[in-house]
């Protein structure tokens, strides 16, 4: 009976030797990979990113290891007083006074961030004016507060990122929650969800946040929470369309008539299906959220004063025409990085298009 | 081929289809990935006859009759240097495309097996078939419309003045067949290639189109190309028969001679495929298991501004049975009578009205959350193996699921063990617990659906059409799989069916439903002997003779 034999299995294919992955799952690999511009800026975005998530060896007043009359000191990690070094004060040493500076260099060496300057640092030993044009010691300039602008980049990059992956995610779990709820029970909670969010999408987001924003002390948490009351909208319909049709699905009157729950069934056999379209979505959202954010600090309503923050060099750019290196470096870095994701994004929506088969 | 005095009408040689993996020269050697689907296969066709190229799914029978009309996906297909068709002695393979634009829709037409997708939702009837009057003919509107009437009674659609502007989703399955006919004939093509006319159809449409086809050819005189997998129509329909079977044709004749004296094994075996047998066991004394009473589902119609209930559509009408442990009753009936919403309301799928009771218990009124202890008990088997199986879970997962849900077995070993017993009991080797379901057949997969409604150990087993989307060879592996289970575990079977003959294979008892309501009801084998309503004995003719009852019991 040729119905009955079964081929030898194939080799469990692993993801970089450890995951292991189904046959659809390397297809939609190998599918991203053949988009090149995709995959090249997913490198390049992940390497940005890790990088940046170490900003504080990058960008640091404070040196990564000193060496002082033979012990040795790590500023980065701990709290050291001036007088540790010689000096008078209790209070924590500034590595950037050039007595301090001077004294170390005798007594022993220190290594310094390629950029030894954090976000707050003040250069007050600037010969012009602030906001000072890109030279040896501020590569890219300063702001009009004297503080150096490659680092307020990277560390705003930073803030950025985190901040968008953050939103996107609470605001995919939760439209994808209300999304799943609404699409597999249907009926009077589909109905009456619809209308909530058709009203709900209909409010004036903009104002509701600037109201809501000049009400409370903005903070990364509590702009992720106002943020979120208008984000969450955002995949709902493409979830809810998934699981309308997924309920319908053979397997899944299957697993009903198996005794399944409905929470299991709607975890186990739709979302996965589910899965496809919020992924392909996803960094869509993260481009979005990461907009709002620049858009707030643009307006002098996002994140507290001082905080490193993209669309604050945007602000200042604008305010300061004539020291065009904020706006410019601004934009590259805006610009770049919300292109990296556009092009990351197209190619996930490819690696996911059932129609595209791998030649 | 046998020296015939008329000269074949088309004559096919050597014809041979590759399909590629990946793009190559023409004549290069096949690669790995490469399918090769047909295989010099070589038949003529004479003016006049009834060819059927028979053979299960993937056989290369369509491919081959795409050929012919040159409809394949070049060049991704290709077709060997030797291989040659000649319509009238005229070249078709490689023919440049505005000569087979002229073939197409007007010397040799086609008719495809769904008529739903086979014709365009956003045109008229008459547009339809107009389009091909005035392509081919250059047929002006008025004279357009008045060949539309003509060919629409030709096919024999009722009220064809009123038809004319019907759009295709609001025809019956049936009626739309006949439009595609109409179409495939507007042109009064020599040739009429027929790919499964009637597979998407009921028994009794089936025979209705399967005796207007037959019409058609002696008033027309036209060659029918009849392709399909069963075998039942080619013995009603055919003069000769090819049989196809891994892109080749293995076996040829006369259909009497080669029905009554098969020479190829494949062949044989096919023949040998025809689920047989009759169970119709008596079910007295035993226990019952199952008992509906004055079952209904009624789907409200809603119209209105305020959605007010102006009507019901009665899916299943009053519907009284009982299930015996150890047998089975048989449900039959069209498309669209109620069938399979009887099958979910029994398992409280679907809400109903009326009696319900299992095992001496009430369903009826039980919340969800208190049927499901129950359902471990009463299980499902779907028609369509290839949807009823998560693409994403391992055939382990899928069987094993019930287990974790009604927490049978105490540890990861347990349910291994339940498992791969339940998988060997249906034909399966263990080792495919690690697969997923893409990787099997639709015979092995629906063997995997029996066995994760199995490894609960039910006492009833819903099966609705379990065997429709399946080869006939397959088929009658899986009635027989069903047979043994039963005598093995005792389990009851409520089978689901419009397949007769399958149903005469396993049914003890008889439902016979239309329109939601029982027609008839009561022993198989009387039933099948002796029906007593018209509606029943239209149904049988239908099935076993496929011929069109006199009566009117049946519609359009």
């Amino acid at each position: 009976m040729s119905d009955l034999t079964i081929s030898t299995p194939p080799p469990q294919d692993r993801l970089f030797g450890l995951l292991a992955i189904t046959p659809l799952t390397r297809r939609r690999i190998e599918n991203f990979r053949a988009n090149k511009r995709g995959f090249w800026s997913l490198w390049i975005f992940l390497t940005l990113f890790v990088l940046s998530l170490f900003a504080e060896f990058l960008a640091n007043d404070k040196p990564i290891l000193v060496k002082y009359e033979g012990a040795y000191y790590m500023p980065i990690f701990s709290f050291y007083p001036e007088t540790a070094f010689g000096g008078q004060f209790p209070t924590e040493a500034n590595f950037t006074d050039p007595w301090l500076r001077e004294r170390i260099a005798t007594q022993g060496w220190m290594i310094q961030p390629p950029v030894p300057y954090t976000y707050r640092t003040i250069n007050y030993r600037l010969d012009v004016p602030a906001p000072a044009p890109p030279s040896a010691a501020n590569w890219l300039g300063t702001d009009d507060q004297g503080r150096d602008l490659l680092a307020r980049l990277i560390y705003g990059f930073r803030i950025s990122v985190l901040f968008g992956l953050a939103l996107t995610l609470v605001s995919s779990v939760i439209g994808i929650a209300a999304g799943a709820v609404q699409g597999y029970f249907g009926g009077r909670v589909d109905l009456y969800a619809q209308r909530f969010i058709e009203v709900w999408s209909g409010l004036p987001e903009l104002y509701i946040l600037l109201i809501i924003t000049s009400l409370l002390v903005p903070g990364f948490w509590t702009l992720l929470a106002v943020l979120l009351l208008f984000s969450w909208t955002s995949l709902v319909a493409v979830v809810r369309a998934e699981f309308l049709r997924g309920r319908n699905f053979a397997y899944v009157r299957a697993a009903r008539a198996l005794g399944v729950g409905d929470g299991m069934i709607m975890w186990r056999h739709i979302l996965p299906n589910a899965m496809v379209a919020t992924l392909t979505f996803m960094p869509f959202i993260l481009n979005g959220s990461i907009t709002s954010l620049t858009a707030l600090d643009f307006l002098g309503l996002g994140l507290p004063p001082g905080s490193p923050s993209l669309g604050e060099v945007l602000n200042q750019g604008k305010d300061n025409l004539q020291a065009p290196w904020l706006g410019i470096s601004g934009f590259v870095v805006i610009a770049a990085m919300l292109s990296l994701l556009i092009f990351i994004g197209e190619a996930v929506r490819d690696a996911f298009d059932p129609r595209k088969s791998l030649r | 081929m046998t020296d015939r005095p008329d000269a074949p009408l088309l004559q096919v040689r050597d014809l041979s289809v590759i399909f590629r993996a990946r793009p190559t020269t023409p004549g290069a050697p096949l690669q790995p990935g490469d399918v090769q689907a047909v295989k010099t296969v070589s038949f003529d066709i004479v003016k006049g006859e009834t060819i059927a190229l028979v053979g299960e799914s993937g056989s290369g029978k369509s491919v081959t009759a795409m050929s012919i009309l040159q409809l394949l996906p070049y060049p991704t297909a290709q077709h060997t240097a030797v291989s040659s068709i000649k319509l009238n002695g005229q070249e078709l393979v490689g023919a440049p495309e505005p000569v087979m634009r002229k073939i197409r829709g007007a010397r040799i037409s086609m008719i495809f097996q769904e008529p739903m997708t086979s014709l365009n939702p956003l045109h008229t009837v008459e547009k339809q078939i107009g389009e091909v009057l005035a392509l081919h003919k250059g047929l002006g509107r008025t004279a357009a419309r008045a060949r539309v009437l003509e060919l629409l009674k030709l096919v024999g659609l009722q009220d064809a003045e009123q038809r004319l502007n019907s759009y295709p989703d609001e025809l019956s399955g049936g009626q739309r067949q006949r439009v595609v006919i109409a179409m495939a004939l507007a042109n009064e093509p020599d040739i009429l290639i027929a790919d499964e006319p009637t597979t998407a159809l009921d028994v009794t449409i089936q025979a209705q189109i399967l005796a207007l086809l037959e019409e058609l050819q002696s008033k027309l005189g036209m060659a029918i190309l009849l392709i399909t997998h069963d075998l039942g129509i080619v013995r009603r329909m055919s003069e000769r028969v090819c049989v196809m079977t891994q892109g080749e044709i293995v076996e040829a004749g006369a259909t009497a001679e080669v029905f009554a004296r098969p020479q190829h094994a494949y062949t044989q075996k096919l023949l040998a495929a025809e689920p047989k047998g009759t169970a119709g066991r008596s079910v007295d004394g035993l226990p019952e298991l199952a008992h509906v009473e004055d079952l209904k589902v009624w789907f409200p119609i809603k119209a209105g501004v305020f959605r007010r209930t102006v009507g019901y559509i009665k899916a299943v009408d009053g519907v009284t049975m009982t299930l015996r442990a150890g047998r089975t009753v048989g449900v039959v009936g069209e498309s669209g009578s109620g069938k399979t919403t009887l099958g979910l309301a029994l398992l409280r799928l679907q809400s109903s009205t009326g009696l319900i009771r299992f095992d001496g218990k009430e369903l009826q009124g039980l919340r969800q959350k208190d049927v499901r202890p129950l359902r471990r008990e009463m299980q499902i088997v779907f028609q369509d193996p290839f949807s009823s199986l998560s693409p994403r879970l391992s055939v382990g997962d899928i069987v094993g699921e019930g287990l974790k849900v009604h927490h049978i077995g105490k540890s990861g070993d347990d349910r291994r063990a339940l498992i791969d017993a339940a998988l060997r009991e249906v034909g399966l080797d263990p080792a495919a617990r690690d697969r997923f379901p893409h990787e099997f057949s639709g015979g092995q997969r629906q063997r995997i659906s029996i066995a994760r409604a199995l490894v609960l150990k039910p006492k009833l087993i819903v099966l609705d059409e379990p065997t429709s989307a399946l080869d006939m060879s397959v088929q009658a592996q899986i009635v027989d799989l069903l047979r043994d289970l039963q005598d093995k575990h005792g389990l009851a079977y409520l089978f689901i069916s419009h397949d007769l003959k399958v149903v005469r294979a396993l049914a003890d008892e008889l439902v016979v439903i239309k329109d939601g309501k029982v027609v008839e009801q009561g022993p198989a084998t009387r039933i099948f002997d002796a029906p007593a309503t018209a509606y029943t004995k239209a149904l049988m003719a239908a099935a076993f003779e496929l011929k069109v009852a006199e009566s009117a019991a049946v519609r359009q």
